[in-house]
């Protein structure tokens, strides 16, 4: 916390003496730092409302029938179908993500999840699709999806210990 | 957006009439998780507000446009791990510079690691990980997003093995 005061504090200085002196780089620094945090502001605090309503009302059974350590195939089907419908790319894959550990969900599944929602966002690809081809899409899925899910149960394997979670 | 918005709300209003307490419980849930992550989100904020201005749009465009395939590839994977763009910049302009000749895998490469490595993420994604798992896990995303580049290469006839 006090890293992050004393960095924001550096940072406001520095973004209010470049506007002073007409810094250009400074200055579209401070375009940059309002824009991003602003984008933020629209997605996460949405994201969180709904993790938190998921932890209250969701069953844990529910998530260690479908994600758990008895899922086979049909979990990383789940994984991918969540991760597809996930908005906001990774700032919301990863509390999320948090929130299906807390809830049982097992960690190769729950890394398969965090790596598929770069990859799979369902809007995202529909304009990937339109500017750059089907077939850049498709190959793009192809080839990901299976390395996604052989590197995530390898990095299980190797850090059985890691659990996503809020530090 | 829209969408998530109206999820959320309906959401809760649903959880408000069954259960005032349990919705209650839910959004001390959620702000106790945000503003745990709050910190590194803040941090991260300054980290990109410092970068991304460094590597404008058209700078990576005439990078991109510039080399042979194979530096081109590496040098895109490269600039789209370090930057973060959303899809309706990247895509268009990746359309743009493939008409122009830029081979796919150029692009394929420069948006596959746009999506799923994350450097200037890292302080979050540290948070929720640990150091250590962040770090194998962005090298291993690195390395799929250069396998991808590849096999696009391949697929387009741009490469021949």
């Amino acid at each position: 916390m006090k890293r992050t005061i004393i960095i924001s504090l550096a940072f406001i200085v520095f973004i209010l003496i470049s506007w002073l002196l007409e810094f250009n780089i400074g200055i579209d620094m401070g375009k940059s730092f309002l824009e991003f945090a602003l984008s933020l502001i629209k997605i996460v605090p949405f994201a969180f409302i709904l993790i938190g309503l998921f932890e209250v009302w969701v069953k844990k059974e529910t998530v260690e029938k479908h994600l758990g350590e008895g899922s086979r195939i049909k979990g990383y089907f789940w994984a991918i179908v969540l991760a597809s419908t996930t908005v906001g790319g990774l700032f919301v894959a990863l509390p999320v993500g948090a929130a299906l550990t807390r809830k049982g969900a097992r960690l190769g599944l729950v890394l398969v999840y965090l790596s598929a929602s770069a990859v799979c966002r369902l809007p995202m690809t529909l304009f990937e699709a339109s500017f750059l081809g089907v077939k850049f899409t498709i190959i793009r899925y192809l080839v990901s999806i299976p390395l996604i899910i052989i590197t995530s149960e390898f990095m299980a394997k190797l850090m059985p210990e890691l659990k996503v979670r809020e530090n | 957006m829209v969408i998530l918005y109206i999820l959320t709300f309906v959401c809760l209003i649903i959880s408000w009439m069954i259960s005032k307490n349990k919705t209650i419980r839910a959004l001390n849930i959620a702000w106790k998780r945000f503003y745990k992550i709050l910190p590194a989100f803040g941090f991260m904020v300054v980290v990109v507000a410092i970068v991304l201005p460094l590597i404008p749009p058209e700078y990576i465009a005439r990078t991109l446009g510039q080399n042979n395939r194979w530096l081109g590839m590496i040098i895109g994977t490269g600039i789209g791990s370090i930057s973060m763009m959303p899809g309706f910049i990247a895509f268009p302009l990746g359309g743009v510079l493939v008409s122009k000749g830029v081979p796919y895998m150029v692009i394929s490469g420069f948006t596959t690691s746009l999506m799923m490595v994350g450097i200037l993420t890292f302080p979050v994604e540290k948070q929720y990980l640990g150091t250590k798992p962040a770090i194998i896990r962005n090298s291993v995303s690195l390395l799929i997003a250069l396998i991808v580049a590849v096999i696009t290469g391949i697929a387009f006839g741009e490469l021949i093995l």
